[in-house]
């Protein structure tokens, strides 16, 4: 049940736009004895149902930019292949701690950020 | 130099998105906005379309070399999923420039655990 609530927690404050994934990895790994990589496992895998349905909609209301798209996801793609096989062999506790940096960078900007 | 500028952003929001298993929306989506001049309303949108595919190639990538913990895995999506319906149709009523400060006092919270 608690998972269930982190879950709704998340999903809500995807929709504000700051990153559901930054509070659902702290949260599950403080909940449980799971890894962080476990953590973000379960993120990126939570993420693709809520996005797909996300994308369906703005596409329907065409607001997505697609002329700029392709050579992002080119890049992209190949950034995500590197960042995940770096993520694989760095030992837990200390991609945890990197974690912890960035989510740092992202609460400072947050709090400053004009909304 | 737009392209110089697409490269860059999809390699960071690729590289961070896969090595934290989160977080391409909050590079991607300032960044298309800044650097390529994407209007606010459009950038959100495209970074979804951007991060969708990013998150699936990563997610299979570690699917591989990861145990996935299915069951807080199937409590944790059936939740995020139906908390994206309920910030999609309750959102736009709440002001949330309180709630932003209040959750990035919970990130910071939560960063200052993780990194000590």
């Amino acid at each position: 049940m608690k998972f269930f609530f982190t879950g709704i927690l998340s999903g809500i404050i995807s929709g504000m736009g700051i990153g559901g994934g930054t509070i659902l990895i702290p949260a599950i790994t403080f909940l449980s004895d799971i890894t962080q990589k476990q953590a973000q496992s379960i993120n990126l895998l939570c993420f693709l149902p809520t996005a797909a349905a996300a994308l369906f909609i703005h596409a329907k209301n065409k607001n997505i930019e697609t002329k700029i798209l392709k050579p992002l996801l080119i890049f992209g793609i190949t950034g995500a292949v590197i960042g995940s096989f770096a993520a694989l062999y760095i030992d837990n506790s200390l991609l945890k701690k990197a974690f912890g940096f960035f989510l740092l960078a992202m609460a400072v900007r947050e709090f400053f950020a004009k909304t | 130099m737009k392209n110089i500028r697409s490269v860059l952003i999809g390699l960071f929001t690729g590289f961070a998105n896969g090595l934290f298993g989160s977080g391409g929306g909050t590079i991607a989506v300032p960044a298309m906005e800044k650097l390529l001049s994407v209007e606010p309303h459009k950038s959100h949108a495209t970074a979804i379309a951007l991060i969708l595919p990013l998150s699936a190639v990563s997610a299979a990538i570690y699917i591989f070399k990861t145990d996935i913990p299915w069951s807080i895995f199937i409590p944790t999506v059936l939740g995020s999923v139906s908390g994206g319906i309920i910030g999609a149709k309750f959102l736009k009523k709440v002001p949330t420039k309180y709630l932003h400060k209040i959750f990035a006092l919970f990130m910071l919270a939560a960063a200052v655990r993780m990194i000590i």
